[in-house]
This record gives C-alpha cells, structure tokens and sequence, in this order.
C-alpha cells in the first residue's frame, strides 16, 4: 500500500504514531484469539463451568474496552488530514 | 425621374424630419431602419446619394459603408455620414473609409438639404476619389 | 397484574414521549443548536439499534437453552468496533467523501455507479429486513400477550387480539417514520430527530435489563457469590462449547454489523464527525457488555424459578412478574417495546431509502426518458416514493408476520436474516482494500451468496414441504443429491445454520474474486476503486466529467428540482465564487461537476444522479475514450501526490481571477469612452429632432394646421425624453457619489409592492401579476421611496420586454436567515446568458426597443439604489423566464427588534 517514495527514517513522533495504528489493527485479531481460547478447553468431552467461562469472558471483553479506550483517545487526539466535521444543514 | 435618397436611420422621429426636409426639395425617400439589412436595401434602391445614420441597432454605419465601398458598384457612391458622436476620432474613421461627407447632430436642415443637393450635382464625389488611391 | 389497558396507555404515552423528543430535538436543529445533538454519546447510543427485541428478549432465551453461545451475537460487533480504525473508519470517510446513502449506494457506487448492483443489494437488504420487522412484531405482541388479561405467562394468547396489537404497532411505527425520517431529502442531512429518540431507547433498554439483572442478582438470587453458586448448579452449569458454531455465529454478528442496512445507517449515514468513531469504539462495547452481564443470572433463575415449560424467550418479563414486582416488570416490557420500535424505525428509513434510489428512481428515471430532469418536480417524487415504501416496508413485515403465523419459525429468522445481508460483506470489504475488484465480480458473488442463502437457509427455514417440497430435503432438486439444501455437496450431519453460512460465504467470495480477475473493470469502475481504496491519500472526490459539455444554466434548473432553489442556488453561487466569478453560474469544470454530482447523490444515490448529470450532458456526457483518457491520467497523478492537483486548482483559480481582473480593467477603460459617446448620443438625438423640427415650423409658414400640431408634439415628447434621460443622469450620479440622503423608515414589503404596483397601474395594459401578500408581510427598514421606485423599475421592464403572449409577473417574497428575497420572475424567453452580465451596466438596452423610452439607465440606478440600501440587485438564472432577484440584506435584522 505504502508507496515506495516514503522516506526510510522517520521522526520519532511519526514512528511512534504508525505503531499506535498497527496495534489499532492487530487489536480485533488478538480479541479474536483471547475469544476463541474456551475452545482448548471448553469444547472437549463433558465442557466446562458456565460461571468461570462467562466470567473469563467477561474479563477478556472488559481488557479489550480498556485497550481500545487508551488506543482511540491517543489515536483521535491528534489526526492529521481528517477533514473537520461539515456545517449540518439543519 | 426625380433623384432617389436612401436614408438608413433607426430613430422615428429623425426620419421623419430628414423625409419631410428632402421630399419637400423634390427628392424621392427611401427609408430603411434596419442596420443588419442595410447592404442589401442598398443594393435594391441603387440610390443617387445614401444617408447613413452611424449608431445603428445590430450594426455600425461605419461596418455597412466599409462593405458598400468594398463593391465596385458603390466605390463612387456618394454618402453622407450622420452621427450623434461628433468626436474628431469619428470624424476621421470616416473620412478613412470612405464617407463623402460627415455631419454631426444636430444638423440644420438647409445644411443637409445642401449637401445632398451638392453630393448629387458631383459628377466623381472628391471622397471616394481619396478613398480609392 | 397489570390491567391490558394500563399497559396499551403506558405504551401510548411513551410512544407520545418519543414523538416529543424526537420534535424536540429537530427543532433545536433547526434552530442551529445542535450542542450535545452531535455528540459522540448520542452516535455510540444510536448504534444500539444493534440490540433489538430479538436480542433483548431472546438473549435470556438463547441462553437458557444454549447457555453462553448467545454472546457471540455481541462478541461479532464488539470486535468490529474495537477494530474500527482498520474499516469503520474508511468506511465512515468514502460514505462522507462520497455522499454515500446506504449499503447498497456504497456497492453501487465503488462498482462504477452500476444500476444493477444497487438494485441487487436492495432486494437482498428488503429480503433480509422483511423477516426481521415481522419478528419485531411478534416480540411486542408476545410481550403484550403476557399482560393480556386472563392469559398466564404460558396461557395461548387470542390470536386475533395479537394480529390487531401487531397492526396497530406497525402503523404508529409507520407514521413516526415517515413524519421524522422523511422530513429532509438530502440523508447528510442528518435526522437529528430520529437518532435523538434512538439515543433515548437505547437508554431505555438498558436501564430495563440492568434493572432486572440486578433485581434477580441482589433481590432473588442473593447477591454475586450465590449467583455464581447458583449458575454452577443450574441445567447449563456445563458449557459445552460448539467451536464450529462459535467461529460462525461470532463471524456472522460481525459481518451483519457492518451490512445490515439499519447498522449502516447509524453508523456511517447518520455520522456527523469522524471522530465520533473514536468514542463508540470503546463505549459501544461497554454498551453490549453491560447488556449481556446478566444475561446468564436471570437464564438461571428464570429456569428455577418458573414452572417447566414456560417460554424461556420471555424470562425478562415473566421473572419479575412471578415475583410479584410490576413495576420493574412493566419497565421491561418498555425496555422490550423500544428495542423493537427503534430497530423497525431505522431499518425502516435505511431500506426505504435503498428502494426509493436505486429501485424506484432508476425506473422513474428511464419512464421519463430525457423529460426527467427537466419538468416536473424530482423532489417530491423521491420523498413520495420513500415515505410510500417505509409503508411498503412495514406492511411487507406485517404480512410477513401473519403469514408465517408468529409461530417457532421466527425464532431463528434473526440469524437467518444476519446470514442474508452478510452476503454483501465481501463486495463491500473487497471494494474498500482491493482495487481490483470488479462490478463482474461482485455481481456474481452477491449473486451466488444470495441463491445459495435462499435455498439453504431462508426457503428452508418456513419449514420442511412449505416452500420446498419434502422430497427434496431428502433426495434434493430432480433428484440431484449434491444439491439438497442441508447437504450441499453432499457433507451431511453438519449444523444447518452453520452449513448455510459456509457455502453462501464460500461461494461468495470464490465467485466474487474469481469474477473479479477474470474480468476487465469499465473506466469509471477503476476510477471509483482507485478513489475508495487510497480514500486517505486523496480525498478529492470522483472523476469522470469532461467540462464543457453541459450548459450551467440547464445544470441549475435540475438541481433546483433535487435540492430545492434555496440549496441549489447557494451551491451554484458559492461554486462561482470558488472560481472567482460573480452570480450564480459557474464554469461548467470538472470539479464542479463532480461537486454537483456528489451533492445530488446525497438526495438520490450515486447511479441515479450519475444518470441524470449525463442526461443533462446529451446522454453521452463522457465517452469511453474520455474516460480511459481521464483513467491514464488520473492513475499517473495519483501515483504523484494530491498536492500537484491543489496547486494546480490554486493556479487555475489565480488565473481565473486574473484574466477576470484583466477583462474588468479592460472593460472599464472601454466604458468610459463609451459612457462618454453614450451620453453624447443619447442627448444629441432627441436635440435633432427637436431642432429638425423647429426649424421646419419655423421656414414653413403654409403648413396645414394638423401637421403644425403633429410637428410641435413631436418636440414636445422628445424634450420630456430629454427631460426623463437628464432626470435619470443626475439621479444615477447622486447615487454613485452617495451623495443621496435615505429616508429610512419601517415599512412591510406588501406596502411598498403595493406602491409599486399602483405606480404601475396605467403603464402595464397587458401584464398580469401573480403575488403572495401573506407572505410579503415582512417589515424591513428601508427607504420606501428608493425600494417602490426599484420595484417600479422591475416592474416596467417586464411589461417592456416580456414576450410572452400572455405576460405574467410573478413576485415571490421569501424570508432568509439574514434578511429577505424579492424575486421577480416573468414568463418571457428570458435574457441570454452572454448578456446577463451587462444588463445592469449603464446604457445596456438589450435590443432596439426605443419604444422602450428608457435610455438603458433603470436597472444601473436600481443596482446603486439597492447597493446604497445595503442589499443587493443580481439576474438569477435558470427560472424560466427573466428573473430578478432583490436582495434586502441586514435591513431585517434591524427590523426584526
């Protein structure tokens, strides 16, 4: 995607933001993961606690509200080249 | 046969004066108001002398003797420019294509009566004698 | 017990309440305070229309029957949303950028504007949409059927009284979204009403669960710890976890969290800042998590508690009321209510606007040939045809709902219609990353998607030997085993949701992606995958108009039509201006055109205003050549930066300004010789008369006395001219060195019209004057002479030059934000664009008419007349007739105290 005329070093601040949009990325699919994970022991013969998954469940979704907080307030604070929000025609 | 003018002139009320003034002299009037129109009314009438308003509607006096003077059959054809713009530069483009007199608005009536009179008296008009060196 | 009727006033009143908020809410729109209106909160609580009765309900339901499964409906969206910078973002870019209007707009507009894909979509979309109305319906019904007197929680509820309740909901339903939905053309518009209610529902419903979870945690079960004691020994103690189900069932939430057309709505149509995504990324999932907290507890007691047999679908409400608590039971059931009536109302709006664009209109379009864009209102037949298929769309659910008898089979219609519009997923994800998609492509995989839901899944789901015989669920289509619908290829035994949703995807994306390699993209589709796909490296908007082609003034009279004269003529000025000119025409350039065409598809979709600009431009505005020509281009300068094209644009507009500039010195240098010799002519031609005349008077002593008579008022009318035309020099000179003194007072404009009309009286035999007086009842401060005198002015010329056989002037007055408009319209043949610039020029009479016995001077004193007033006097195209436009600007403010 990126065109090879982008310059091979960048400022600090530029880095630092472009591995604030990977983990932005990566973020559903580690979700995913940590969602999938009952499976290993959840889907074997005789299953597992109802109250204990709901609960690992539970607290995976909390980590990932947490995470995703922390990424968007960093990401949205500053976003170059976002245009500002139209004047609504009421 | 009396003598024809052709007057091409838009305003009513002048080509009334200038038909009275003329028709009174003698003179046979033709009357054309249309400026587009104009090459092709003369080249009907062939008039004996052409009074030539220069503030036409659709197109200039000036644009209608610089065709008139490009046919041999009107190069000696005498006319008299009338406008209401007497700025010298006027009176020289005139000149320059080849009108045989010029008047200025407002015109006294013997002055017009006289240079028509005079126009047509002259065997080669001494204008279009300057406009073909 | 709560009493039936107790119950139906509660709903009314909360139904009342809605209508209130959501009037509330578009008045304070209205009015500019948008405030809180465009908060992220309000777009993250708009987005709970996720949560529907189905959910609210069912929920409990699924999980008392498959314990913890029913959170993979939540888990889908949650991953969606946290993911949001990877696609909710762009997507929520190209559908501003683009203007888009729905899913199906999206698809047809990243496909080069293909007609045929956004129908495609739409009847996907209305098929999917269809069963889940009807399941709303029969949640409220249900829930109603609880309090129905005499009816126990397991009692058969009348079924007439349940069709009726089911009638009623859906035709309040009807009437709120067409009053609230429909109100505004343009979908960027944004329907503060509707989301204002939404955001309200969504608080609703989740107060009612927590409000139950909590009652059934702390009041019955005992607090957390025996909670969880309690769950460890109820019937779904064990979790066995179904992974295949569990990829699939959290895949396909995800999936239609993006495609149902209602979800889309919220999240990419109605958003008003980009950065609203950046909130609802993490408050939406904290929204579905505290909606599944207690999920399991009141599954768990609902089981214990209530005798063997009762719906578990309706433990929400049936828990509370076995425990005595009608309140919070009654709270509930609001809970329930709003849930279904929200999800009904947007679905409503999303799908209507789907039919009304890309099914209803390109028919219109193509009944109308070439006339469409010129006669009749456009306006009025999309806002006719959406509010009639908001209708349509509701009624299809209610038959819906009493065909399949509100029976069992609606339970798994939710996943089912998740299933249906999922199949627009990967035209939708192909076309936002990958350029190489094709119109080809995925035209056959929705096609494919689409065929094979429908035979395993939705056709399936009314029952065995319903719509497919028997026969066939055993042996398959004529006998073809390979193709029966639980078994497709023949792999039997797997779960029928989960075989559906893998071959349909599967098929899918094979065909979608095969089609798309096999084939060769038109230009515009390669241009529109180019622009969706790089949408943060250029967000310039589409291409594909060659300029020149179309006249602007033809333009504005469309446009007019969709976006009503107001909006359009702001557009068409403020273009105009962007390119440095004066009035309301712009150069027809690509850029304009491509604006204009963005604005139009935010009223009518992308195909359809693709269509209507080309008809405008001779049905050929672009040829093929053309566009791989702009194609070439486009791809090179894309391969440069944007930058190169801002330049170019800020250089094309300094040159623009420039050569205005130049044009402007030269003229007025021109002008001033020509004033002078004007002037010159104008006196010196009367003065001729008069003295041709006089002196003939003068010489003839024998004239007969008639023609004396004649003679001397012929110097008479010439002197008055004379008169007239010094009057008119002074008047404009005074004007021009401001030496004039106003004589301001308040006054109404139907006082000075009237005046002006009066003045007029006996000069205007054979016009006729169309007016509003009611609405001209606006008081301005002016100088009532100066205005009448400009009216008069306006007034006289459409007597002169009206060449109509019947001459109608019509004067429409309308109030601006700032002051107010006079428009004088006439329904002559109007003044050609070329002259339309001098006409207010001193001594510009626009042909011979000296019957006219003006010096060409009116309209030039009526320009410094309105200058001096503070307003403004401008020609505005494209109405027809010669149309004037009196502009009476802070005048009003002042008047207004």
């Amino acid at each position: 995607m990126s065109g090879g005329s982008e310059p091979l070093f960048l400022a600090r601040q530029t880095y630092r933001r472009r591995r604030l949009m990977d983990a932005a990325r990566i973020l559903p699919v580690v979700g995913a993961v940590l969602f999938l994970l009952p499976e290993l022991w959840a889907s074997g013969e005789g299953g597992a606690s109802t109250a204990r998954g709901g609960l690992y469940l539970l607290a995976v979704w909390i980590l990932l509200i947490v995470v995703a907080a922390a990424l968007s307030h960093r990401l949205s604070r500053r976003e170059p080249g976002a245009p500002p929000p139209p004047p609504d025609r009421g | 046969m009396t003598k024809q003018v052709l007057l091409i002139e838009d305003e009513p009320n002048i080509i009334e004066a200038v038909r009275y003034i003329l028709s009174r002299d003698g003179w046979t009037v033709h009357t054309h108001s249309n400026g587009a129109t104009a090459v092709d009314a003369v080249t009907r009438r062939k008039p004996d002398v052409l009074v030539l308003d220069v503030m036409l509607p659709d197109r200039s006096g000036y644009d209608i003797l610089t065709d008139l003077r490009a046919m041999p059959e009107f190069a000696g054809l005498p006319v008299l420019m009338l406008t209401a713009r007497g700025q010298k530069q006027d009176r020289e483009l005139a000149a320059r294509i080849g009108a045989s007199r010029f008047m200025t608005k407002p015109f006294s009536n013997s002055e017009v009566l006289e240079a028509v009179r005079m126009l047509a008296e002259a065997e080669v008009p001494p204008a279009a004698g300057r406009a073909a060196q | 017990m709560l009493s039936f009727n107790v119950l139906v006033a509660v709903c009314l009143a909360y139904v009342a309440a809605l209508f209130v908020v959501a009037w509330w809410a578009e008045r304070r729109a209205q009015a500019g305070h948008l405030g809180w209106l465009r908060s992220p909160w309000v777009y993250t609580l708009s987005l709970s229309i996720y949560c529907t009765a189905w959910t609210f309900y069912g929920a409990v339901g699924n999980a008392a029957r498959s314990g913890l499964e029913f959170v993979t409906i939540y888990l889908g969206p949650t991953l969606v949303m946290i993911g949001w910078w990877a696609l909710l973002r762009k997507l929520v870019r190209i559908g501003r950028t683009q203007r888009i209007t729905s899913v199906a707009d999206l698809i047809s507009s990243r496909y080069g504007k293909s007609t045929f894909l956004g129908g495609l979509v739409t009847v996907l979309a209305l098929v999917g949409t269809t069963p889940y109305i009807a399941l709303q319906l029969q949640s409220v019904t249900l829930s109603f059927a609880v309090f129905a007197p005499g009816a126990g929680a397991e009692g058969p509820p009348d079924p007439a009284r349940l069709q009726a309740t089911a009638l009623w909901v859906a035709a309040g339903l009807a009437v709120f979204t067409v009053v609230f939905g429909t109100r505004n053309l343009d979908v960027n518009e944004r329907h503060h009403g509707v989301v204002s209610a939404i955001a309200v529902e969504a608080v609703v419903k989740l107060f009612a669960l927590l409000a139950v979870g909590v009652f059934v945690v702390w009041g019955l079960g005992g607090g957390p710890r025996a909670m969880f004691d309690a769950i460890e020994a109820s019937p779904i103690a064990t979790w066995e976890m179904h992974g295949g189900r569990w990829v699939g069932l959290t895949f396909l939430s995800a999936a239609a969290f993006v495609c149902l057309p209602r979800m889309f709505h919220v999240l990419v149509v109605e958003n008003s800042d980009e950065r609203h995504l950046a909130t609802a990324a993490w408050a939406f999932p904290l929204y579905l998590c505290a909606m599944s907290l207690f999920v399991v507890p009141i599954a768990v007691i609902g089981l214990s508690m209530l005798p063997e047999g009762s719906n578990p679908d309706l433990f929400v409400l049936t828990v509370p009321l076995a425990a005595g608590q009608d309140g919070l039971a009654m709270l509930s059931f609001l809970g329930g209510f709003s849930s279904a009536t929200s999800m009904v109302i947007v679905a409503a709006i999303a799908v209507s606007t789907m039919v009304s664009n890309h099914i209803v209109m390109p028919i219109w379009l193509r009944v109308m040939q070439g006339g469409a864009t010129v006669s009749g209102d456009v306006r009025d037949v999309v806002l006719l045809s959406r509010r009639l298929s908001i209708a349509g769309v509701l009624c299809l659910g209610y038959v819906y709902y009493r065909l399949s008898g509100g029976g069992t089979a609606l339970a798994a219609i939710g996943l089912i219609a998740f299933a249906g519009v999922a199949q627009a997923l990967p035209a939708l994800l192909g076309g936002v990353f990958w350029r190489g998609a094709t119109r080809v492509g995925a035209g056959l995989g929705v096609s494919l998607g689409f065929a094979v839901w429908m035979w395993t899944l939705f056709l399936p789901s009314f029952g065995e030997g319903a719509v497919i015989p028997a026969a066939v669920f055993e042996n398959g289509p004529f006998g073809i085993g390979w193709l029966r619908p639980r078994a497709l290829f023949g792999i039997e035994g797997m779960d029928p949701m989960l075989h559906a949703v893998l071959w349909s995807m599967i098929l899918n994306a094979l065909g979608f992606v095969l089609g798309s390699l096999a084939s060769f993209p038109g230009p515009m589709e390669r241009l529109q995958g180019a622009e969706f796909v790089n949408i943060f490296r250029y967000s310039s908007g589409a291409r594909g108009w060659v300029p020149a082609m179309v006249e602007t003034e033809d333009l504005l009279m469309m446009a007019q039509r969709i976006l009503g004269p107001a909006e359009a003529q702001r557009l068409f000025q403020a273009q105009a201006r962007a390119q440095g000119k004066v009035g309301y025409l712009p150069d027809p350039t690509r850029e304009f055109l491509e604006r204009l065409e963005r604005e139009l598809s935010g009223s009518v979709g992308a195909a359809t205003a693709h269509a209507m600009l080309a008809q405008i431009g001779g049905g050929a505005a672009v040829s093929v050549e053309d566009l791989m020509r702009v194609a070439d281009e486009t791809a090179q300068i894309m391969e440069y930066s944007s930058q190169l094209e801002a330049k170019s644009a800020e250089l094309g507009r300094t040159a623009r300004k420039l050569r205005q500039a130049n044009e402007q010195l030269t003229a007025l240098s021109i002008q001033k010789d020509a004033f002078l010799s004007q002037i010159s002519h104008e006196l010196r031609t009367p003065m001729t008369s008069i003295r041709a005349f006089s002196e003939i008077l003068r010489d003839d002593a024998d004239l007969p006395e008639a023609e004396r008579r004649r003679f001397l008022n012929v110097i008479h009318d010439e002197s008055q001219r004379l008169t007239r035309l010094l009057d008119d020099l002074l008047d404009l000179s005074v004007l021009e060195n401001g030496q004039v003194t106003l004589n301001r007072q308040v006054t109404t404009l139907e006082a000075v019209i009237d005046r002006a009309l009066d003045a007029t009286q006996a000069r205007r035999p054979r016009l006729s004057v169309r007016r509003d007086p009611v609405r001209e009842r606006i008081a301005v401060d002016t100088d009532p002479d100066r205005l009448a005198q400009v009216f008069i002015n306006l007034i006289s010329n459409a007597e002169k030059y009206c060449t109509a056989a019947d001459p109608v002037l019509t004067i429409a007055v309308r109030r601006e934000a700032q002051g107010a408009v006079v428009d004088f319209i006439d329904n002559g043949a109007g003044i050609p664009e070329a002259q339309q610039t001098v006409i207010f020029e001193k001594f510009s009479r626009l042909s011979d008419t000296r019957a006219a016995g003006g010096a060409g001077l009116g309209l030039a004193i009526c320009r410094e007349i309105m200058g001096r007033l503070g307003g403004a006097i401008a020609y505005l195209p494209g109405q027809g007739g010669a149309a004037f436009r009196v502009t009476l600007g802070d005048v009003l403010a002042q008047a207004a105290e």
